[in-house]
This record gives structure tokens, C-alpha cells and sequence, in this order.
């Protein structure tokens, strides 16, 4: 298959071939250097664990249980090699669709599911895990991690050489999103005020049916180039190459040097969301292709070949994958609905007169039904 | 780049010489205002577009960047999206962002980032994350502007929970508002009627600082800053107006006395959210109404307030609620706004349509 501009395989970082095959890279070996086999084995449990969380979530929505779900099926290379490069003051700003960046963030990923379950539109607390919530409206995103990174800097968390002091934000996003407004934005404003930030741009290769070609006619990491922001493509399925690649750009934004833009070539696998329907605009052919360059096999096959994967630990890493989807179906069939009046909470910090009055009148609706089904 | 503990001392000696009242334009007003709030809290910072060495087109930030510098008074890209949301990225990281929007019809790139992310956040965090976020917006007609320099877009913001959208009319408010505004936890739209940033007044700049400063002030600020003000009492008719037509309401309540008609005038300050509780207590006693403002009268506030009139003081009016205001046309050229904007002779036609009754 050739193809040009956002769907061209040209000068991709790769470090693992889709055979499993390490191949070595003058620039971004050094950034795999710390990695013991024990770290690699983790990469290759957390992907497992996302994407047995993320079928698990794909079939309670089919059973009724979840109103929608977002798959990340196939994207999780570049989702855990990337999370797994950020440090403890480092921010993250996710889209919506990176469960597996949750996952190396110690997000509970059941947590996740009161948002598609319509509990609540956020489900855990940003700050217990340096990791913001999920922003549904493309690309907005992007102007608050920038605007966070603006902060960082401002409080002196930039350039100071002390590795438990410097941090940057990462920003993820996809293809469809480089179309947007604010994300022209946000690379204009991090690029002016030398913002520590990584904007790590997922090119699953599909907005919903449109495929890339419709946002860009280049490459992705060549929108860099316009507003002078150094940029990557690397193969996204190659969790190593992706770990290797953002670990260099968080190095450089923390040193005060400015963003980076990384553009991570990989593949949605699944649907858009569960709504969606890609037998309608694209191939089984096509679909089998990417199968083959899966980011799970491909660690799995460097693992085996390598003698570090044993049969103990894939035991227990699938018993582990077990345990969570179940605790998964039982917790989400276990939440209730909560009181709706809950729903005029947090509109504001402090009080506002409309929204007092029309809780008021919420209550006393509602009490008139209590008092009228059951007479006292 | 300074760190923020180095700010100038300059500024702290200026706010010990200062005197307690001064006479101030309206922008002075503000910019004092500004200087005020910067001063009480290092995490406030301002941005926008040319309000550096410029001091804003309006000068309502003059002299703030040469004594707090790059850091606190920043000039921007000229993206209103990306002010806004950048600012809500420093408002999470805990700074206090005070934007200004050039002019009103500019605000429109930034609508999407203040009602789907600034005015929900709090919401969809539970609580956990407040944006302290305050937008300054110059806003209304009066100065023979070309297009988009001189409109009211108020109601497009008082449709969205999540916003509260403040108004001053006098200097001294000017001055007490925007203190208010930056301490409150909330997002705040700052809209500056700016026919009347050169009306002078004289402020007082003790009272809010000493709210401010107590214990529980910004909750203290958050809720004076939503209350309505009696402005000039009467008994015959309430006339509603807020920012730019709050003057015009007095002159119309002078000449409504020499007419006879005692009229009181309500300055409603904010618009979310509505005091409406000032409004239908004075329309329990007038019974009768008469809102004035910039804004197209279609769908705008004084509709919503002329409802909740119709709602909660029904039986005490003697006359429909009228409103007085643009009409659902652009703001139109120059020439012709003052045929568009509300008038002594329109707000005065009015009034005698609900005396008639």
C-alpha cells in the first residue's frame, strides 16, 4: 500500500518491527536505555490489561449497561509507551479515547465508565493523578494544557536541572483534532511563550469516516514546522519507539527548551465509538493489514524471542485481565442511579439566586408526588 | 523571566499612599481597580491584546505592565479562543487571569471555550477544579464605531449556567466590581459600557478593600456583586436599566418629575444572576415597568426579566412590562445609531404608554 501526506509510513521512528524485531536508532536508543526487563514486561501487561478493559466495556455497552463506549483498541502502544515516559510533576491532558494513558496514570479504568454509564461527565479528581479529565469538544483541550504548561513555567517548574522539580504537560489528541482552531492555537501560543509541553497527536488514521487525507494533505509533524515547534513521527504501534521518542520530548520541554510535536502513525481498530459503523467506509483488507502491525503482538514476539515472557507471567497477567473485567461488569451493574438533585450542584463555587430557586421548586415537585402516592 | 515574588516594591508603596477617595474616570476607575487586585494577590495576571506598553485601547490597563512587567501583564496572540483557553489552563495551575477582549464583537472565536469549557468545568469536575477566570469586555454603542465595535452580547452569555455576567455603571462600581469579580471563585463576564468609561465619579477605595480582605470576602463580593442597586427612588413607575443605560435612565427619571412622575430607577449590575427579587419588590409598589437596554430587545434580558415580573408580581402591575431597547437588526452604521439605541424620547414614550394605564 502507498500513501502520501498523514497516511504515509515515511519517517517513522521504529525501534521494534512488526515482527518483533529490535532495530537500532542512532537519536532514540539512549531513551530505551533505562528500560530493564521487567519494565518491558510491564508495557506488555498494561496493554493487555487496557484492552481486555476495553472489550469488557465494548460488551456491557452491547448488553445495555453503558449508554456508549470509546474503544482505544489497537492504539494502545503508543498510549502506554507514552504514559509511561511521564514523571510525577508531569500533567496530562487526554482527549477521550486514552483509557491506556489513564491506566499508567493509576486511573481505577471502572472509574471511567460512570461518565459513558451518564453518572456523572467526570470521574475521578485531576489532581489525585496529574491527569485532567476527559474533554469531549475536539481539541479544546489543547489551549488549557497549554495555558497549564504556561502556568509551570510561570511557578518555575522549568530549566532548573532538579529532576524533582521539572515537569511538562502532555496533550493528547488526534488527527481530526489538527483541524481545529484551537489546536492551531495552542501551537501558536506554546511556541511564542516556550510552554513545556508535548502535543502528542494520535494519527489513528480516522475521524469517525473521514480518513486523514481530509484534515491535512502533509503530514501531521510537519505542522510543526510552521510555527517552529520541533516534531516527530514515530510508529505508534511500537510501544518501545513511542517510549523512547516522548521521553525525549518531555526532556526537552522540561529543560526549558519549548513543545514538541510527536505525531504517533497508528490505527483505530475498533469502531469510533460503539454508535459507529466502519464496515461503511473501509475494508476488511485494510483492517486485517493492521492487525498484522498490532502493538501487543509486536512487544509479545521481542518478549518470546528474547526468552522474557514466561508462561507464568502471561498466567498471571491473564488472570489479572480476568479479575478486572469482572470486577468491572459488577461494579457498573452495581452503581445506582443517584439522586437527581444532585444535578444542580457545582453549576457554580458560590451560590447563585436562579439555581437556588429552581433546586427549591425541584424539591417541592417532587414532594408533591411523595405526598400524593402515599396519603398520610 | 521574574519570579512572582519579585514583584516591584513601588506597587505595595503606592497602595499605603493612597488616598482613601479620589474622583476617577470610569476606566481609571477600572484600572485602579485592576491595580488593586494585582497588589492583594500575586496570582492574578492580566491578558490580552495590546494591553501592555499600550495599556489596552481603551488605556484601561495603563501603567500596569511597566510596574508588574511580562509576567503579570501579558500581551497575547491575537487568538480569542486561545486566550480564553490558555487562561483556563493557568486558572487550573492557579493563577487568577483577568482577559480583556478588544471589543465586544470580538468575543465570538472565544464563545465556544467560555460556554462549553470555562462555564461547565466546575460542573463536570464535581466541584474539584474552579476557574477563577474573569473577561473583560468594553461592550454597547454610543461611540460612532464601525461594525462589531459596538454591541451588547450580554444574553448570548446569560443563556449558559455557569457564567455569572456583571455590569458596572458608576466608577465607584467599576472599581468595587472588578476587585469583586477576581475574588470570586466563579467565572466572571466583566462587560465595561464603554460610553462611559471618561464619566467621572468619585470613589471610595476603602470599603471593598476591607471586604476583600476579611475572612469569607470573595464569598462577601461574589454575593454583592450579583445584587441590584436602587439608584433613585419613586413610587409612579420602575424603570430597569444596567451598564450604559443606567444614566439615561436618571435623566429620564428627571424628566419624568417635571412631568409629575415620580419613577425610581433600578441599576441591576448583574445579569447572572438576575436580582429580580430588587425588581419585583419595586414593581409591587409601582406596578408598573420599564426595562432599558442596548441589547436587541428579542430574547434579551429584559425579557426575562419582564417574565419573572409577569410571574411574580402580576396582580399588583397596572400595566404590561414594556421594554426599550435595539431591535433585531446588526448594530447598524453610525450615522444611524442613535436612532437605534434607546432614547430619552423613546424611554420617556414608554413611560407614558404605562402611566396611560
Amino acid at each position: 500500500m502507498t500513501a502520501g501526506g498523514p497516511l504515509s509510513t515515511e519517517g517513522l521512528v521504529q525501534l521494534l518491527t512488526p515482527a518483533g524485531e529490535r532495530i537500532g536508532h542512532e537519536q532514540f536508543d539512549p531513551h530505551t536505555a533505562h528500560l530493564t526487563p521487567d519494565d518491558l514486561r510491564a508495557f506488555w501487561r498494561d496493554m493487555t490489561l487496557t484492552r481486555a478493559f476495553d472489550m469488557e466495556a465494548t460488551s456491557l455497552q452491547r448488553q445495555g449497561e453503558l449508554g456508549l463506549w470509546v474503544q482505544s483498541w489497537g492504539q494502545e502502544g503508543a498510549q502506554i509507551g507514552s504514559g509511561h515516559a511521564l514523571n510525577g510533576q508531569d500533567w496530562v491532558f487526554p482527549s477521550y479515547r486514552e483509557h491506556g494513558v489513564a491506566l499508567t496514570r493509576e486511573v481505577d479504568l471502572v472509574e471511567v465508565l460512570r461518565i459513558f454509564r451518564g453518572l456523572q461527565h467526570g470521574a475521578w479528581d485531576p489532581a489525585d493523578h496529574r491527569f485532567h479529565l476527559y474533554t469531549l469538544v475536539i481539541g479544546s483541550h489543547a489551549l488549557h494544557a497549554t495555558g497549564y504548561a504556561m502556568g509551570m513555567a510561570k511557578d518555575g517548574m522549568v530549566a532548573t536541572g532538579d529532576p524533582e522539580r521539572d515537569g511538562a504537560v502532555v496533550a493528547y489528541f488526534g488527527d481530526g483534532a489538527t483541524s481545529q482552531g484551537d489546536v492551531a492555537e495552542a501551537l501558536t501560543f506554546a511556541s511564542v511563550y516556550d510552554a513545556p509541553i508535548v502535543f502528542f497527536v494520535q494519527n489513528n488514521q480516522y475521524a469517525i469516516s473521514e480518513q486523514a487525507t481530509r484534515q491535512s494533505r502533509v503530514p501531521i509533524a510537519d505542522r510543526g514546522k510552521g510555527v517552529g515547534i520541533p516534531s516527530v513521527r514515530v510508529d505508534g504501534n511500537d510501544v518501545l519507539a513511542s517510549h523512547a521518542v516522548t521521553r525525549w520530548a518531555l526532556e526537552h520541554a522540561r529543560s526549558g527548551a519549548g513543545p514538541v510535536l510527536i505525531e504517533a502513525f497508528t490505527y483505530r481498530r475498533g469502531a469510533h465509538t460503539t454508535s459507529d459503523d466502519p464496515t461503511r467506509y473501509r475494508s476488511k483488507a485494510e483492517e486485517q493489514l493492521w492487525a498484522e502491525r498490532d502493538p501487543i503482538a509486536r512487544l509479545e514476539a521481542y518478549l518470546t524471542a528474547a526468552g522474557e515472557l514466561s508462561d507464568d507471567y502471561r498466567t498471571g497477567v491473564d488472570a489479572e485481565a480476568k479479575a478486572l473485567c469482572e470486577r468491572t461488569r459488577a461494579t457498573v451493574r452495581g452503581w445506582t442511579r443517584a439522586d437527581t438533585r444532585g444535578m444542580f450542584d457545582h453549576v457554580y463555587a458560590e451560590p447563585h439566586a436562579l439555581v437556588d430557586a429552581e433546586r427549591s421548586w425541584f424539591e417541592r415537585y417532587e414532594r408533591s408526588f411523595a405526598d400524593t402516592e402515599v396519603p398520610r | 523571566m521574574t519570579t512572582l515574588d519579585e514583584r516591584p516594591a513601588t506597587a505595595s508603596a503606592a497602595a499605603e499612599q493612597r488616598p482613601a477617595r479620589t474622583t476617577l474616570t470610569m476606566a481609571g476607575a477600572i484600572n485602579a481597580g485592576l491595580r488593586a487586585a494585582m497588589e492583594r494577590d500575586d496570582k492574578v495576571l492580566l491578558m490580552g491584546e495590546d494591553i501592555g506598553a499600550l495599556g489596552g485601547v481603551f488605556r484601561v490597563t495603563d501603567g500596569l505592565h511597566k510596574d508588574f512587567g511580562d509576567d503579570r501583564v501579558m500581551d497575547t496572540p491575537l487568538a480569542e479562543s486561545g486566550i480564553v483557553g490558555t487562561a483556563i489552563g493557568m486558572a487550573m495551575r492557579g493563577y487568577r487571569p483577568v482577559i480583556e477582549i478588544q471589543f465586544d464583537g470580538f468575543i465570538f472565536p472565544a464563545y465556544d471555550q467560555i460556554t462549553t469549557q470555562l462555564a461547565k468545568m466546575h460542573y463536570r469536575s464535581g466541584g474539584a477544579i474552579q476557574l477563577p477566570v474573569v473577561i473583560r469586555v468594553p461592550y454597547a454603542g454610543g461611540i460612532g464605531a464601525i461594525e462589531h465595535h459596538s454591541e451588547s452580547p450580554e444574553a448570548l452569555f446569560a443563556h449558559t449556567p455557569g457564567l455569572r455576567i456583571i455590569t458596572p455603571a458608576t466608577p465607584q462600581d467599576g472599581f468595587d466590581m472588578i476587585q469583586q469579580a477576581i475574588a470570586s471563585p466563579d467565572p466572571v463576564l466583566f462587560f465595561e459600557p464603554k460610553a462611559r468609561y471618561w464619566d467621572k465619579g468619585e470613589v471610595d477605595h476603602g470599603r471593598v478593600e476591607a471586604q476583600l480582605g476579611g475572612i469569607g470576602g470573595a464569598s462577601a463580593g461574589t454575593a454583592e456583586m450579583s445584587r441590584a442597586r436602587v439608584a433613585r427612588e419613586g413610587s409612579d413607575v420602575t424603570l430597569v436599566a444596567y451598564g450604559p443605560t443606567v444614566r439615561l435612565a436618571l435623566q429620564s427619571a428627571e424628566a419624568a418629575s417635571q412631568a409629575g412622575i415620580d419613577a425610581e430607577v433600578i441599576d441591576l449590575r448583574s445579569i447572572s444572576p438576575l436580582d429580580s427579587d430588587t425588581v419585583v419588590k419595586s414593581a409591587r409598589k409601582t406596578g408598573r415597568v420599564v426595562v432599558i437596554h442596548e441589547a436587541p430587545t428579542s430574547f434579551g434580558a429584559g425579557a426575562e426579566l419582564s417574565s419573572r415580573v409577569h410571574e411574580q408580581a402580576f396582580f399588583h402591575l397596572h400595566a404590561p412590562v414594556l421594554r426599550v431597547g435595539g431591535f433585531h437588526t446588526p448594530y447598524p452604521g453610525a450615522v444611524h445609531e442613535h436612532d437605534y439605541l434607546p432614547s430619552l424620547d423613546r424611554v420617556m414614550d414608554a413611560v407614558d404608554r404605562v402611566m396611560a394605564h
